[in-house]
């Protein structure tokens, strides 16, 4: 009879759960079409690497407490797959795996006394010191009780049946064995079952209750580190433009399928907020914040979507779906406009992520949408926008002044016929900025000072397109990169240097998509080759004790992070470079990029003011820098602190330069 | 309602100079753009669109490349486009220039009646400011010049108000349709495009209109309609300015005479 009734159970808990996970499969598909099935191998390592072996949950202290969790868990799986089935049919038992059963037995024995210290620190964590990235949500209080519940009923009944003699206790369960003493014969008796019925109960409901919390990411986590982004950082997709296609994305089902898994598999961690500018500064954006929109957005949509036609279909949600609410501004199931033009899409966000949530193309797609669709935008941004298509660069500059910089230095054109192995690539900044054109300076004397075989575009070039991309506008970014390559390819280029890390990653990566396929270099990684090389040997030290700036494009973008390192070393005679509180991987924007340099930054701190604070805080000479973007910052950010007189903020190339005599 | 609106393509003049020998424009590379003023114009007209419905028809004389400034009012919501273009027309001055698009809005005023005859101020190459008038005398319509603010529209007893800039003060002026009107860049911010608009105007037809559907006297219009004959093109003589220097740690004297000196040349009054 127990037997029945359990059978009932647990075919209905079963039914239920696997209806749940249908409709899982069914909502990611309604988003648009990708292939991630590529490089299955490497796909098969990420997934090994960060899903089960949680490397980057690690990168955190209290990532352990989750990594143990994460694998008393795995271990109780297997134990509690036997469990389920010895209810159904008492004979059944795994013990055929031999040696191996009894490791396991003993290995869920320990596991299970690991998480429950596991649990009992996370709620302590929860209520006595919480980080301010980490909401206090009576749901994770539920599932970590409910997962202390489910070991206290292990333990109760192990500890019982060992006292039955149902089990063979000692070193083989030690811990449920030393639990065994508390209990008598007779209570164990009657205890052994309400324990395991407990157990039983606990768990078929935990499985069930865990798609309609944050811990579906149990579920939807290692998967999504199976298909995450290859690239660095994802870029936004190529669009066609063609009439009557939407442009952008305005509605949740518009973004691809892998997105929508994104939604899903939020732990609701909070490291990206912990470590975002936006967030860090008072913005509205909060990276967390907009994948949780994402995902219920995606969820009270989804219905409505579902309702229109058979529920046994897995296919995209059909173009003209109606949404029953908007996903951006609307409710608080949408993301706000503001906090889709606060982003600087510097990728901090996805660097940290554990489960590797692509937060920037997806802020990038819904800028998209309000400025093709909708044309609606701050409007400092319109001469940002005309200027780059009527004139090519930002500010609206004559393009018969572009090569106004190189006039007086007798600079190789490429466009008059000089043959040259590498086009500099110099800029817009690098152009017409005028502090940004004495690190174009200082570049010209170094690649004369090694004699390389180098030219420019003179008035030709034309501006990469950066800011007006990662600012949504892409149908004028298609043309430009269109008329670019185009324009390189006539000159037959096919290396190229640039200084500006946008320059380098729109032309190397980004164009990569418009079937371009430079070898594009940035000065950091030729001036430290050439240094290695001996062509240039910088002797004088003249920029005293220097702190470094990684650019989000260069670092977290392409993985440049020692070449300008190995730079100033060579430049302060053997001395690292002394190193930010966040530096490296972890470095925290200047706030000038995704176009937020062209924007005004009204709520909260300046976040060039929070970063330049934090470089004053190593007391350095100079704050080295390889961006022209880093560079405005940093000079605002050192006038405001009036700093100016003891700290200069220098490009690479300009300490090299001044060391080259 | 019916609105026309005047756009003229024009060089980008800051990317003009003039050849210091032979004294002409060099206008080698430099591309074409909308007149600014006019961008002002068509965004005016497509408000009046998008509150009284109007229907907008954009009107353009220039070489052939000039279907492209006509395109782009298409892109923000002007509903028809009439590019002028005849090599009669070519080399015309303003009273040519308006002899031309005075017929054409008469014509287009046979088919749908015009309310309001939108320009811009001036344009940035000629910088004359009176092709606008010129087109109000000869359709013998009212003309409302340097506009920076439409008050209202009464559609029922077909009057308009607006405000004028003048150099000293504003004036608001109310008056019977129809009418020209000339504006300001301040009365409005141009719309940026959609792209579904940019990409429905990359297939609209321009429609072009050459002397064989106007029938003017080839005497009235192109070069030898224009009596203004350009003399010579040359660059103004910048006067060189001054440093002026003050003395020790006072600057009450250098701001004292710095002021004398612009009083003297008429830079400020008192
Ligand atoms: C000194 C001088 C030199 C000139 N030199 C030349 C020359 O070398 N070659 C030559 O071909 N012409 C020349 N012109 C003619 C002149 O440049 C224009 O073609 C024409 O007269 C319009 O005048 P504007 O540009 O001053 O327009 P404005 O009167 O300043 O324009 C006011 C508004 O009228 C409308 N408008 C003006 N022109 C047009 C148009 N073509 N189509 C539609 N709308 C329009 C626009 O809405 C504009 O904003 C010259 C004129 C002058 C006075
Ligand atoms: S890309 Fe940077 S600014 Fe944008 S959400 Fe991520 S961390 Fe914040
Ligand atoms: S998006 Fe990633 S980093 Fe941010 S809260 Fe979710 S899981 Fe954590």
């Amino acid at each position: 009879m127990e037997r029945l009734i359990f059978l009932i159970v647990c075919l209905g808990a079963f039914a239920f759960f696997f209806k749940n996970i249908f409709r899982l499969v069914a909502t990611i598909c309604l988003g648009r079409a990708e292939n991630r099935f590529d490089n299955l191998w490497s796909r098969c390592g990420s997934m090994f690497a960060y899903g089960f072996g949680q490397l980057r949950v690690i990168q955190k202290k209290f990532g352990y407490n989750h990594y143990f969790l994460f694998w008393g868990f795995m271990t109780l799986v297997l134990v509690n797959f036997e469990f389920l089935l010895n209810g159904i049919f008492p004979e059944f038992s795994l013990d055929f795996m031999g040696v191996l059963y009894v490791l396991l037995k003993f290995a869920a024995d320990i596991m299970s006394l690991v998480v429950l210290g596991c649990v009992v620190l996370a709620i302590a964590r929860r209520l006595f010191f919480r980080p301010y990235f980490i909401d206090q949500t009576a749901d994770a209080f539920f599932i970590l009780c409910m997962v202390g519940a489910l070991m206290i009923a292990y333990f109760g009944q192990h500890a019982c049946e060992i006292k039955l003699g149902h089990l063979e206790g000692g070193m083989k369960m030690p811990i449920a064995w030393a639990l065994s003493n508390f209990f008598s014969a007779e209570s164990a008796g009657s205890l052994a079952r309400v324990f395991w019925w407990i157990h039983a109960l606990v768990l078929l409901f935990f499985m069930n209750y865990l798609p309609y919390s944050k811990h579906l990411h149990v579920l939807t986590a290692i998967p999504n580190c199976f298909f995450r982004s290859k690239d660095m950082v994802a870029t936004v997709p190529r669009l066609q433009f063609k009439k009557g296609e939407e442009f952008g994305i305005s509605k949740v089902i518009q973004f691809r399928w892998k997105d929508l898994l994104d939604f899903m598999s939020c732990t609701e961690c909070g490291r990206c907020q912990e470590v975002c500018p936006a967030s860090n500064t008072q913005k509205t954006l909060n990276p967390k914040e907009m994948v949780h929109q994402g995902k219920v957005n995606l969820f009270t949509n989804s219905k409505a979507v579902f309702a229109t036609r058979p529920a046994d279909m897995l296919a995209p949600a059909p173009k003209d779906a109606r949404m029953s609410v908007p996903l951006i501004n609307g409710s608080d199931k949408s993301v706000s406009r503001k906090a889709i033009w606060d982003c600087t899409t510097c990728g901090a966000c996805m660097q940290v992520c554990p489960v590797f949530i692509e937060h920037a193309p997806k802020i990038v797609q819904m800028r998209q949408h309000l400025v093709m669709e909708k044309a609606e935008f701050p409007e400092e941004l319109i001469a940002l926008f005309e200027n780059s298509e009527q004139r090519s660069n930002p500010w609206g500059i004559a393009p018969s002044d572009r090569a106004k910089w190189a006039a007086e230095l007798n600079v190789p054109m490429i466009t008059e016929g000089v043959q040259a192995e590498y086009l500099f690539y110099v800029g817009c900044a690098g152009a017409f900025d005028s502090r940004a054109r004495q690190v174009t300076t200082a570049l010209t004397k170094i690649l004369n000072a090694a004699g390389v075989s180098w030219g420019i575009l003179g008035n030709e070039e034309k501006c990469c397109g950066d800011s007006v991309r990662r600012l949504g506008n892409e149908y004028v970014f298609d043309k430009m990169a269109q008329a670019n390559i185009e324009q390189l390819k006539k000159y037959g280029i096919k290396k190229i240097i640039t200084y500006c890390p946008h320059c380098y990653t729109t032309l190397k990566n980004d164009y990569r998509q418009f079937g371009a396929d430079f070898e594009v270099m940035h000065h950091s990684e030729l001036i430290s080759s050439l240094i290695a090389a001996g062509k240039i040997s910088p002797a004088t030290d003249s920029a005293g004790r220097v702190v470094i700036h990684d650019s989000c494009y260069l670092g977290r973008y392409n993985n440049i992070y020692e070449q300008p390192r190995a730079v100033i070393k060579a430049c302060s005679g053997g001395r690292a470079p002394a190193e930010m509180e966040r530096c490296r991987e972890k470095s925290f924007c200047c706030g000038a990029g995704g176009g937020r340099m062209w924007m005004e930054e009204l709520d909260g701190k300046r976040i060039y003011l929070e970063r330049t604070q934090e470089a004053l805080r190593a007391a350095p000479d100079t704050i080295a820098v390889a961006c022209p973007y880093c560079l405005t910052m940093y000079e605002d950010g050192v006038k405001d602190e009036k700093a100016s007189d003891r700290v200069k903020v220098k490009d690479i190339a300009e300490i090299v330069a001044a060391s080259i005599s | 309602m019916h609105i026309v609106v005047c756009v003229k393509m024009v060089p980008d003049t800051t990317q003009v100079s003039i050849d210091p020998v032979t004294n002409t424009l060099i206008r080698d590379g430099v591309p074409f753009i909308t007149n600014p003023y006019d961008t002002n114009a068509v965004e005016e007209a497509i408000r009046f669109k998008d509150k009284y419905g109007a229907f907008v028809t954009a009107v353009s004389m220039g070489p052939p490349n000039a279907e492209s400034v006509l395109r782009k009012a298409v892109s923000i919501g002007t509903d028809r486009a009439i590019l002028l273009s005849d090599r009669a027309f070519g080399g015309a001055d303003t009273l040519a220039t308006s002899t031309v698009l005075g017929l054409a809005i008469k014509k287009l005023n046979e088919e749908q009646p015009v309310d309001i005859v939108l320009c811009g101020k001036q344009t940035i190459d000629g910088d004359t400011a009176q092709v606008g008038p010129g087109i109000a005398r000869r359709m013998n319509i009212t003309q409302l010049t340097l506009v920076d603010e439409v008050i209202s529209v009464n559609t029922e007893k077909k009057t308009i108000r607006v405000r004028r800039k003048l150099e000293n003060y504003h004036e608001i002026i109310e008056t019977k349709l129809p009418v020209m009107m000339t504006v300001e860049r301040e009365i409005n911010t141009p719309r940026y495009p959609t792209v579904p608009g940019r990409l429905h105007s990359d297939e609209v037809r321009v429609e072009v209109w050459s002397n064989a559907q106007l029938k003017l006297d080839t005497a009235t219009i192109g070069l030898p309609g224009s009596p203004t004959q350009v003399r010579r093109i040359f660059a103004p003589e910048r006067e060189q300015g001054e440093i002026m220097m003050g003395e020790g740690p006072d600057c009450s004297k250098a701001v004292e005479a710095f002021f004398e000196k612009l009083l003297d040349r008429d830079i400020v009054h008192v």
